[in-house]
């Protein structure tokens, strides 16, 4: 297109770069300086804040938090949690994603809003909600009890509730990016004579490895670190049913601050470790657009 | 309909049947344990001084936080879209800890912060300012749980934004402001919107963050979510269950509207033949 005389010419600076609004040299700076003074104030003082009273007493108040068997426990008991429920979650992610993402059928919308919901429900309304399930006084309570079956204010509650709060969290971060990179690759292996978990094994999975180990990774961190849901369906039975977030609660009314800022150290360590990973598979995904 | 690539009937049949066991059943219980309440019951436990103290505490304070994140998230938003400067991969890193932190873990943090003698309570208190154990410290737990909301929403429609329209209309004499308010706030209201909408209805339904920090007294400082949790220790299942699904029919009516914002933003999108 021809430059019209009707179209004036785009504004520019001194060093020819095109202004927009806002690229003024003291918008910038005040912006970008309360901002930043902001950011220091509500997101980086509570987490210096969880390292500093962890630490208040020294390093070896700090590493003797961690000798408590109760403490002990819960680490288990978190970490045992977020094994089984990870995978689960990530299975599910990959079945919810491969049909909404390679397939159109009545309905679809329908299903991404459901696989996203447990997104937009408080976990009190969660644990509240499989109480009402698995509890003496809930829908199969009586079953239950009349099998000797414990599952509420015992580990496999804990576990339920954690699915539910988490079930999201890989098929969020895989549905819009299988989505964009459309089916032709997938059709291709099947020309090839490739079979469905042959293709997902050898092209799906590979082009949203990054995207599923983020996915992985939140959910990881929001299961280990789930309180609200937990705290309703694992009945806080100290050294049986509590995971490193009620331990804290628990430490915390105990008046034991030191331990409770311990323990939620380790809990800042696995959300910033997640954080970097996001950091870092974010960089890793530029350098391989900017590739090609 | 894909009918090359195998595999639709397996994963939408394991898809379907995870969320019924996993999501509708336990959804679907809470209902059933609400209907038994019964209607006058059920209204009449909603009415009671002390859920209807809680109910307006928690819109309150959420609306406080969610008010706080909308100017906050869209500078925050903005600097990140519009600006290049030292520390700027920090600072988007630094947006998400909030999801990524646990909420029990927010809590104890910020009470840390708060109370008389920490780092922002000390300060405050000699202004005549008290945050922990006050409504004012619910607000600003349920701020920092929802401070990603209205920033992830809004920064990638503001990097999508042409420079054509700001230009056109810096040429014809408008000033920042006014560009700012015609046209670039217009373009990503309904983002901002959607942001706003999650924040809030995530502040409303918040517990972990809270509970250190609010001193949790009736009728002055107790959120719904907490009164829920009460209910449920003291074996008051009618009246958890009227409280929870009252507040699980909140969060459906902001999904709703959120679902609404996102229709119109499509059509207007395709209105203007992008």
């Amino acid at each position: 297109m021809a430059t019209s005389p009707i179209i004036p010419r785009p504004r520019k600076d001194a060093l020819g770069a095109r202004v927009r609004v806002g690229s003024g040299a003291t918008t910038r700076r005040v912006l970008i300086g309360a901002v930043l003074l902001v950011t220091a104030l509500v997101l980086v003082a509570p987490l210096v804040a969880i390292f500093a009273e962890a630490l208040r007493h020294g390093w070896g108040a700090y590493a003797s938090s961690f000798a408590a068997p109760d403490t002990q426990y819960a680490i288990w008991l978190t970490l045992i949690t977020a094994l089984v429920v990870v995978p689960i979650n990530i299975g599910f992610g990959i079945a919810a994603a491969w049909c909404i993402a390679k397939f159109s059928f009545p309905g679809r919308n329908l299903l991404v809003a459901l696989v996203e919901l447990p997104f937009s429900i408080s976990p009190i309304i969660a644990g509240v909600a499989y109480l009402f399930v698995y509890g003496a006084q809930g829908l199969l309570g009586p079953f239950l009890e009349a099998h000797d079956i414990k599952i509420m204010f015992a580990v496999p509650g804990i576990m339920l509730a954690s699915l539910f709060v988490t079930a999201p969290f890989v098929a969020r971060e895989l549905i819009p990016l299988m989505i964009a990179q459309g089916s032709e690759e997938e059709e291709a292996a099947v020309t090839l004579g490739a079979g469905g978990w042959r293709i997902l094994r050898t092209v799906t999975l590979p082009n949203v490895r990054f995207a599923l180990l983020y996915g992985a990774a939140l959910c990881n961190a929001r299961v280990m670190g789930e309180f609200g849901a937990v705290s309703i369906v694992s009945g806080n039975i100290r050294g049986q049913t509590n995971t490193l977030p009620l331990q804290i609660e628990l430490l915390y009314q105990d008046n034991n601050a030191v331990a409770a800022f311990a323990v939620a150290t380790l809990l800042t360590a696995v959300a910033l470790v997640t954080l970097i990973a996001k950091a870092i598979i974010e960089r890793l995904d530029r350098v391989r657009e900017a590739a090609h | 309909m894909n009918r090359v690539v195998p595999g639709f009937g397996l994963s939408l049949g394991i898809t379907l049947t995870y969320l019924s066991l996993i999501v509708l059943l336990p959804l679907g219980a809470l209902v059933w344990q609400a209907l038994g309440v019964g209607w006058e019951r059920y209204l009449a436990i909603l009415a009671g001084p002390r859920t209807a103290t809680a109910f307006r505490i928690t819109f309150a304070t959420a609306a406080l936080a969610t008010a706080f994140n909308c100017v906050y998230g869209l500078a925050l938003a903005w600097v990140l879209a519009r600006y290049e400067f030292p520390g700027k991969r920090l600072l988007d890193a630094l947006v998400d800890v909030p999801f990524a932190l646990p909420t029990a873990v927010a809590g104890l943090a910020l009470s840390a912060l708060f109370v008389k003698n920490g780092w922002f309570g000390g300060p405050l208190a000699s202004l005549g300012i008290e945050v922990a154990y006050t409504p004012l410290g619910i607000a600003i737990a349920m701020a920092f749980t929802s401070i990603p909301f209205v920033v992830r929403t809004v920064q990638p429609v503001l990097e999508d934004l042409h420079a054509d329209v700001e230009e056109a209309a810096a040429t014809l004499g408008a000033s920042d402001a006014r560009i700012f308010a015609t046209v670039i706030f217009p373009a990503i209201f309904p983002a901002f919107l959607t942001g706003a909408s999650l924040g809030f209805a995530r502040s409303l339904g918040e517990f972990g963050a809270i509970i250190f920090i609010a001193g949790n007294l009736p009728g002055k400082t107790e959120v719904v979510s907490l009164l829920t949790f009460i209910r449920i220790e003291e074996y008051d299942y009618p009246a958890a269950a009227a409280i929870a699904t009252t507040l699980l029919l909140t969060a459906f009516v902001m999904l709703f509207l959120v679902n609404m914002i996102q229709l119109w933003q499509q059509r207007r999108i395709g209105a203007s033949g992008d």
